[in-house]
């Protein structure tokens, strides 16, 4: 399919603005752009019918089951992107009087105080973009706590192997070294390895709980008292909330900090890649060192406050993606304390659901009950018959399915991490299971065809590696 | 109350026979006694979605808005093209995870990709990331990137959006990256401070174009200074501006960033917005964050996908050069559908306008005595007036008018902002509301 | 040709002088790593340390990490690897990373025969 820049002619355009009615004051010279703008040229009926045909080479929730692991891709409802269209939200300029935006403060002091119920924790704070940012402004606040105690030899974070990416890329990058422990063969915190490396310079802790396999950590207590008991706090990573939303509160575990990821567990929309949004939230002590500014209630209204001098400050413009705090406020309220558990309960039935119907066919390396997604491992039709995880995986598309987390968590070879989520049904389930097998069987008889797949969408597989040793990363005009 | 579970109680009982289960606890068994929760948390009843639409929209009308915006700083209020709205409102591309399965997830792939290009074209830049957070963290990124073994120091214009300068002063708090101040003078970065602040362990330098008061810098004498150093130039910009103004490349800068908002995202209370990042081919690795290039299927045929992920988190983890995973993937595809329905002409007439309209506003506001221009320096569509008079009391008067008047900076200043949304009529109504403020 | 050792970690070393060596990564790393797409590498004038990383190479989906054999300063950096790192794919004894100068001290090195014995 041609890119917008190859369609069009030279003229061609919409007409949006209006002449001007006051009189031209153009830049002087020296501030004048000489380089040519090469836009596309093109008309309104050629970019609606571009963004068409964009659109149909696009698979979202709304397309198809999309189980991966980690993600946590639910239904997002409809309602929610009608209230964050709302001109009452999108018409409010971030610096308005206080007085005048009472109500986007009632929506994030509402989702502050909702989440922090659902979490344990006793503030949470909108500014962080994304799952990663959330994950730096609360290592951010692990940093500032024992700066402001002078505990200043409190520089590493420890995190297990089976950590997402971010765990260790956060931490370095709020100026922690990193210590990673291995997992034990059960896929949990080594409580051993944990005691061996806690010590006068642990500055925290990270854990994803229930953990990348899918398995609740049974230790929990255990371990967040070790790392406690050394001095060190404890970071919740908020991946896999959906497990366990109004069934157990990282903040009863000895989690200090925490971030949650509302473009996972609480329904808003992934938009391709983002816009997400990654709240940090923390136990009361470590308030103070929250970015700023903080949104308190004085005097019956809403008011901000940036009066702490020890906070981090601020690690955006404005206070966060505020749209998609709309959207999971709309979400929360349509749930209430009921419909969350709900919303976490059938996560994980679908999951051991899901996990039952594959389990007699499926290398499982860490058998049921799993919370809301499970590992299924491919190493051994690997070495039998060559075929790979990604094999498997490009053989779903032409099954018109979206295939699950692949290569992930690290700890398991030729892993495929299933997450179903609660919005699936129980057919759908079957179906796919179904698919998954003959799958299976196909690569038993003819394991050469799923090297070729997947055959039946747009384009084949990509050539990543001449992607990578010559990348072109722009259009190049004729 | 919904909860968008399709599977009824009945399903799920007969789900939880078929695993031989007989309570729920069972799957929870590894979570302890002590934290599993027996009571439901205590937030409020579901509610329908009948009842959750009146519920929101009573919140949504506790805000003002604005029939008359005059303020800036940071957001602007642009025009936005119907098609644009429509376009991103398209299900696929709301409801898509990261386009980790190229096969199926060419639309918005390629939609990057001309993302990219527009943002090497506005900026002149060789290489541009699929986005960040926005634009102060794209700025904070920034800075990073330019983290040289022996060079930890960035000199940052004490002229940039102040927001950014906090986010970059967390961003540098306890890594061993350092934030310098380069002084103002009248409206403008220090130059000649910037001279004297310039050593050998300076990594780089990072100005605002045009600056926080709106002032247009002399982003040539700083390149000038910077070239034939290893010090590495970084602007940030208003991407309107740029259908009009000088582009980062042409004053030699190395990387280009920006607050990308103004490119057809409403004003939302400061967000979701889009970081933009470009750079020099020299530079491509050091940039952040994903990155959509062009290769071949095994067809031959033309397929892109995500590319030179080995500098990414999920693969380098404590080694990565940043942590972001999510972007602001469809704030990107919204800037690209903005610039499609202007182009060229539109995006320099936005430009245009945005600028006349200020000068005009300007003007006007000097005509009372009360106004004058706190700087004489040459700016866009955003300036500083000293105000003679209670602020206070002049904001507040023009709120009641239904106009949100400049923003207010201390000592009696205000930061004005005007774009092609403010017509002439409008500039004329609000110096009739501020001379009746005045009068009253 | 001068002899060639080998560390466990499967980088290659051939010494010009007793204080001089070339340095790369085994035919057998580069299979087991596939086609590499970048290496980062160190700058003259760079200290390496035996047993310390000092390079790394990326494929598509991972990157290794690539290990000093000896202790000494880097003299010379194989710029062509930047712009085409399939050399080292295809002929990894020729795609030499770094010449090192100054050599102090060495990590424990294996033979040719030694080494192709521990990847049997």
């Amino acid at each position: 399919m041609k890119l917008i820049f190859e369609k069009g002619k030279e003229g061609r355009g919409c007409e949006m603005l209006p002449e001007s009615d006051v009189p031209v004051t153009a830049p002087s010279e020296k501030f004048l752009r000489k380089k040519e703008l090469r836009l596309p040229q093109v008309s309104e009926t050629e970019i609606s019918r571009h963004y068409t045909q964009l659109m149909k080479r696009t698979f979202g929730v709304n397309n198809g089951f999309y189980p991966l692991g980690s993600c946590t891709m639910k239904y997002n409802p409809k309602v929610n992107d009608d209230m964050a269209k709302l001109p009452g939200f999108t018409e409010v300029h971030p610096l308005q009087p206080e007085s005048t935006v009472q109500g986007c403060l009632e929506v994030l002091k509402k989702t502050e105080e909702a989440l922090c119920e659902v979490t344990g924790m006793d503030a949470i704070d909108f500014q962080p973009a994304a799952g990663a940012h959330g994950e730096f402004a609360g290592l951010k606040l692990i940093w500032a706590y024992h700066q402001d105690r002078k505990d200043v030899k409190r520089t590493k974070i420890i995190v297990p192997d089976s950590a997402h990416g971010t765990n260790p890329a956060s931490a370095a990058m709020a100026g922690f070294s990193v210590i990673n422990i291995p997992s034990t063969k059960e896929g949990y915190v080594d409580l051993e390895e944990l005691r061996k490396v806690v010590g006068e310079d642990t500055a925290g802790f990270m854990l994803t709980n229930p953990n990348t396999i899918g398995m609740f950590d049974e230790n929990i207590l255990e371990i967040t008292r070790i790392v406690h008991e050394a001095g060190g706090l404890n970071y919740y990573d908020g991946a896999n909330l959906n497990a366990i939303m109004g069934i157990a509160r990282p903040g009863d575990m000895g989690f200090d900090v925490v971030h949650l990821n509302l473009h996972k567990t609480f329904s808003t929309p992934h938009g391709g890649g983002g816009p997400g949004s990654g709240p940090v939230g923390c136990k009361e002590q470590l308030i103070k060192y929250l970015p700023t500014p903080r949104i308190i209630n004085k005097d019956g209204s809403l008011t901000f406050d940036s009066k702490s001098e020890v906070s981090i400050g601020r690690v955006k413009a404005f206070y966060g993606n505020f749209l998609v705090v709309v959207r999971a406020l709309t979400y929360i309220l349509t749930l209430g304390a009921e419909g969350l558990r709900k919303a976490s309960e059938n996560a994980v039935i679908n999951a051991n659901y899901m996990l039952h119907l594959l389990k007699d066919t499926f290398d499982i390396p860490f058998p049921g009950p799993c919370m809301h997604e499970f590992v299924i491992s491919l190493e051994e039709l690997k070495k039998e018959k060559g075929v790979s995880a990604l094999d498997f995986a490009k053989t779903m598309l032409d099954y018109g399915n979206h295939p699950p987390t692949m290569y992930f968590p690290l700890i398991v070879h030729e892993a495929l991490m299933v997450e179903p989520t609660e919005t699936e049904s129980i057919e759908t389930l079957k179906e796919v299971a179904e698919i998954y097998k003959q799958i299976y069987d196909r690569a038993q008889k003819e394991p050469e065809a799923l090297h070729l797949s997947p055959v039946t969408t747009v384009v084949g597989r990509p050539d990543e590696v001449a992607a990578a040793r010559n990348p072109i990363l722009r259009y190049q005009f004729k | 109350m919904g909860n968008y579970v399709p599977n009824t109680p009945g399903e799920q009982q007969e789900m939880l026979k078929e695993l031989g289960v007989n309570d729920i606890r069972e799957l929870f068994r590894a979570v302890p006694d002590q934290v599993y929760l027996n009571t439901p948390l205590k937030l409020a009843k579901g509610l329908s979605e009948f009842e959750v639409k009146r519920r929101m929209k009573q919140i949504a009308a506790k805000n003002t808005v604005f029939s008359s915006i005059f303020r800036g700083a940071g957001a602007y209020h642009h025009y936005i093209p119907s098609i644009v709205t429509q376009i991103t409102s398209k299900e696929e591309f709301v409801t898509a995870y990261t386009p980790y399965q190229a096969e199926i997830s060419q639309g918005i792939l390629q939609s990057i990709f001309e993302y990219q290009t527009m943002i090497c074209e506005l900026t002149g830049m060789d290489v541009s990331n699929a986005s960040v957070y926005d634009g102060a963290t794209a700025a904070a990124e920034a800075v990073i990137m330019c983290k040289e073994r022996k060079q930890r120091k960035a000199l940052v214009s004490a002229a940039i959006h102040p927001q950014t300068i906090e986010t970059i002063r967390t961003y540098c708090m306890g890594t061993d990256m350092e934030m310098l101040l380069i002084p103002l003078k009248d409206g403008r970065t220090d130059l000649e401070k910037l001279e004297e602040m310039l050593d050998s362990e300076t990594s780089c330098v990072l100005l605002q174009q045009p600056n926080f008061f709106g002032q247009l810098e002399d982003c040539d004498a700083v390149g000038e200074i910077l070239s034939g150093t290893e010090i590495k130039y970084i602007l940030s910009c208003n991407p309107i501006s740029l259908g009009l103004l000088k582009t980062p490349a042409e004053y030699g800068a190395h990387i280009a960033v920006g607050e990308g908002q103004p490119l057809g995202l409403p004003l939302s209370f400061g967000g979701p917005y889009l970081g933009f990042m470009a750079t020099t081919e020299k530079l491509m690795r050091r940039l952040p964050g994903r990155i959509v290039g062009e290769t071949k299927d095994h067809k031959g045929e033309r397929t892109f996908v995500l590319t030179l992920q080995a500098r990414e988190q999920h693969i380098r983890r404590e080694k990565a050069s940043s942590n972001i995973c999510s972007n602001q993937a469809l704030c990107a595809m919204t800037a690209a559908v903005y610039l499609d329905a202007m182009g060229q002409k539109g995006l320099a007439q936005a430009a245009q306008l945005s600028m006349s309209k200020a000068h005009y506003l300007a003007e006007r506001l000097c005509e009372l005595k009360e106004f004058s221009l706190a700087y004489e320096g040459d700016f866009f569509n955003e300036f500083v007036t000293d105000y003679q008079g209670d602020v206070d009391k002049l904001l507040t008067g023009l709120e009641e008018r239904g106009i949100l008047g400049g923003y207010p900076l201390g000592a009696g200043q205000l930061l004005w902002c005007a774009t092609e949304m403010n017509t002439r009529e409008e500039i004329d109504a609000l110096l009739e509301a501020i001379k009746e403020v005045l009068g009253a | 040709m001068k002899e060639i050792f080998f560390t466990k970690t499967h980088e290659w070393v051939r010494f010009l002088t007793d204080t001089t060596a070339r340095i790369g990564i085994s035919d057998y790393a580069q299979d087991q790593l596939g086609d590499l797409v970048f290496v980062n590498l160190p700058e003259v004038g760079d200290e390496v340390t035996a047993g310390d990383e000092f390079a790394d190479v990326e494929s598509v989906k991972a990157v290794s990490n690539v290990y000093s054999p000896v202790t000494g300063t880097v003299r010379a950096v194989n710029e062509d690897l930047l712009d085409h790192p399939e050399l080292i794919n295809e002929d990894a004894y020729d795609a030499w990373f770094i010449e090192v100068e100054d050599i102090v001290d060495r990590a424990e090195l294996l033979t040719q025969e030694e080494y192709d014995a521990m990847n049997a």
